[in-house]
């Protein structure tokens, strides 16, 4: 649904043939409407961050990042970020592995299951874990009882976006791996290859790209989430604030050049993210026509 | 496990099928379950006591409108967007086709911080409004600003590879039988693009629905005008209302899953409807 891996299409000579052509006019009407509507709701709101963190100059911008409550929000994330994002990529691979190389009853439903924390409210995907883990949850009085905080605590954090970024590997993977089909891998196997072998000489290379777009995917939006991480945090400044927690602490104590200042990382991290987006899909698109072609 | 699988020579299966189950459980499907059981605990009457008081109510109708709102204006703009994207060639267009995913790269709360700063009354487009007596931020509106930031690329994504895949060929015959191009377009292009459209309106209002970050900052947050349901969430489990909060996010999970069925369906409609051509 949100980020299907783009299938190579075969691309008809659209435009050069003049029957199907709309009269001048009309396209430049369409490409103005396009281009302003892009420029008012996309790139306004991306030159504004830019703008606004160096709206009181550079010493004003640093002092914002290297503050020591903006690094622990830094720490905080990329901590949170190593954690989740690894732990869904063992997710999607096996995730992946079992549904294209296998058939089996259920599969559309799994794949359902697999998609279903895209569609819940980041906001209900925070409380689904205080209400497991929090003091009045179903396991809160033995956590308390053991001295264990999971909410208001990193665990917490760690947990809610492990939810929120759950399906992007594996919705990636599999169909890319269904569409490669069985054969490479059981010839591996029957010319004598372990499992682990011809999982990590002929599948992985088959699916890099694809699982490293997974991988931005998910590490932006792990890097990035709000609702769900700000239900479950606690907001204690330097120990359970992320970057974008911060960024809301900083904004709604009107110190806005802070607030944008620390919100031109996350901005920076989105552009980065497009960028090796683009390149990937430009990678996969030829990795699947030479294959195609072979 | 193995009993259900095809015989293949592959290994693996139990294992990663069983580690897929095992850790969706954990994650996904106990957490989802307990919040619906937690519900079941207030009963009926209670559920209903909570999700039909007026502040509740009111920002159902905040939500859902809003929604819809950005929805629809995402579907005749992203339908736009999708066309010139892959109808016309124009300078850079490789980056605005790169940049149409931002709304899905950039984090909500920098979203909501931007927006605010842009539609407030000393904003770039604020400004503009504040002189005809219109408020954006801080009302209603701002909050359809926000969802049609969040839902943008939906529509287009969608409606994009149907548009790429389209037969230039099926143009070419309604305009050699004399149809106009916009006569063409009506009786020939749009039915073939219309599963897609559909389904990335629902897409963008499945997400606008739900969606927090963005809003709070340019919403203003007063409640019975502009407080969103998931904000209302948040509000009572500050309060420690914890069985108000888990009522109203079962209904919210219950709109999800209803909307979720609705995308499968369509999803499938269009596929169906594409493999018979």
């Amino acid at each position: 649904m949100t980020f299907a891996v783009a299938v190579p299409q075969s691309h008809h000579a659209h435009g050069s043939r003049l029957a199907n052509r709309e009269p001048l006019w009309v396209r430049w009407t369409l490409i103005s409407i396009a281009l302003l509507f892009l420029l008012g709701f996309l790139l306004m709101p991306l030159a504004v961050v830019f703008s606004q963190a160096f709206s009181k100059g550079w010493s004003v911008y640093a002092s914002a990042l290297l503050e020591p409550n903006a690094l622990a929000a830094v720490r905080l994330t990329l901590l949170v970020a190593s954690i989740s994002v690894p732990l869904n990529v063992v997710f999607g691979l096996c995730a992946s592995w079992s549904i294209a190389k296998f058939e089996f009853k259920g599969k559309s439903l799994l794949i359902t299951l697999i998609d279903l924390p895209f569609s819940v409210s980041p906001v209900v995907a925070g409380l689904i874990y205080v209400l497991m883990f929090g003091l009045q949850g179903w396991f809160g009085g033995w956590l308390s009882e053991h001295n264990i905080k999971l909410i208001f605590a990193v665990p917490g954090i760690v947990m809610a976006t492990i939810f929120v970024t759950f399906p992007f590997v594996a919705r990636e993977l599999i169909p890319l791996m269904q569409a490669q089909g069985t054969e490479e891998e059981e010839a591996a196997i029957v010319l004598g290859a372990s499992g682990w072998q011809t999982f990590w000489r002929v599948t992985l290379p088959n699916i890099k790209w694809g699982l490293l777009y997974g991988v931005i995917l998910s590490n932006a939006r792990a890097m990035g989430e709000f609702g769900a991480v700000s239900v479950v945090s606690g907001h204690i400044r330097g120990l359970t604030n992320t970057i974008p927690l911060h960024v809301e602490i900083l904004y709604n104590e009107y110190n806005s050049a802070a607030a944008f200042a620390v919100a031109s990382l996350l901005a920076l991290l989105a552009l980065v993210t497009l960028a090796l987006k683009s390149f990937l899909e430009w990678r996969l698109q030829t990795s699947v026509s030479q294959q195609d072609d072979s | 496990m193995s009993l259900l699988q095809k015989h293949s020579v592959l290994p693996g299966f139990n294992l990663t099928l069983g580690f897929t189950l095992l850790y969706l459980s954990l994650i996904v499907l106990i957490p989802l379950s307990a919040t619906f059981v937690k519900t079941t605990s207030l009963g009926w009457s209670g559920f209903w006591q909570v999700i039909t008081t007026p502040r509740v109510l009111a920002s159902y109708k905040l939500t859902f409108s809003a929604a819809l709102l950005g929805a629809a204006i995402n579907t005749v703009f992203g339908l736009i967007v999708a066309w010139v994207l892959v109808r016309y060639e124009f300078f850079g267009k490789k980056i605005i086709d790169a940049i149409v995913d931002l709304p899905f790269a950039l984090p909500t709360a920098v979203a909501g911080i931007s927006l605010a700063t842009i539609y407030s009354q000393k904003g770039w487009i604020g400004q503009l409004f504040a002189p005809m007596g219109i408020k954006i931020a801080y009302t209603p509106l701002g909050v359809v600003i926000a969802l049609t930031f969040i839902g943008l690329p939906f529509v287009v994504r969608t409606v994009q590879p149907v548009l790429e895949e389209f037969e230039v060929e099926l143009e070419e015959a309604a305009a050699s039988l004399g149809a106009s191009r916009l006569q063409t377009f009506l009786k020939v292009i749009f039915p073939a693009i219309w599963p897609a459209l559909l389904t990335g309106f629902a897409l963008a209002f499945a997400r606008a629905v739900g969606e927090y970050g963005s809003v709070i900052f340019i919403a203003g947050n007063i409640p019975m005008v502009s407080e969103i349901t998931p904000l209302l969430i948040i509000t009572k489990l500050e309060q420690y209302d914890y069985a108000g909060a888990t009522a109203l996010a079962t209904s919210m999970l219950i709109v999800s899953f209803i909307l979720l069925l609705a995308i499968n369906v369509l999803q499938w409609w269009g596929q169906n409807r594409h493999s018979k051509r």
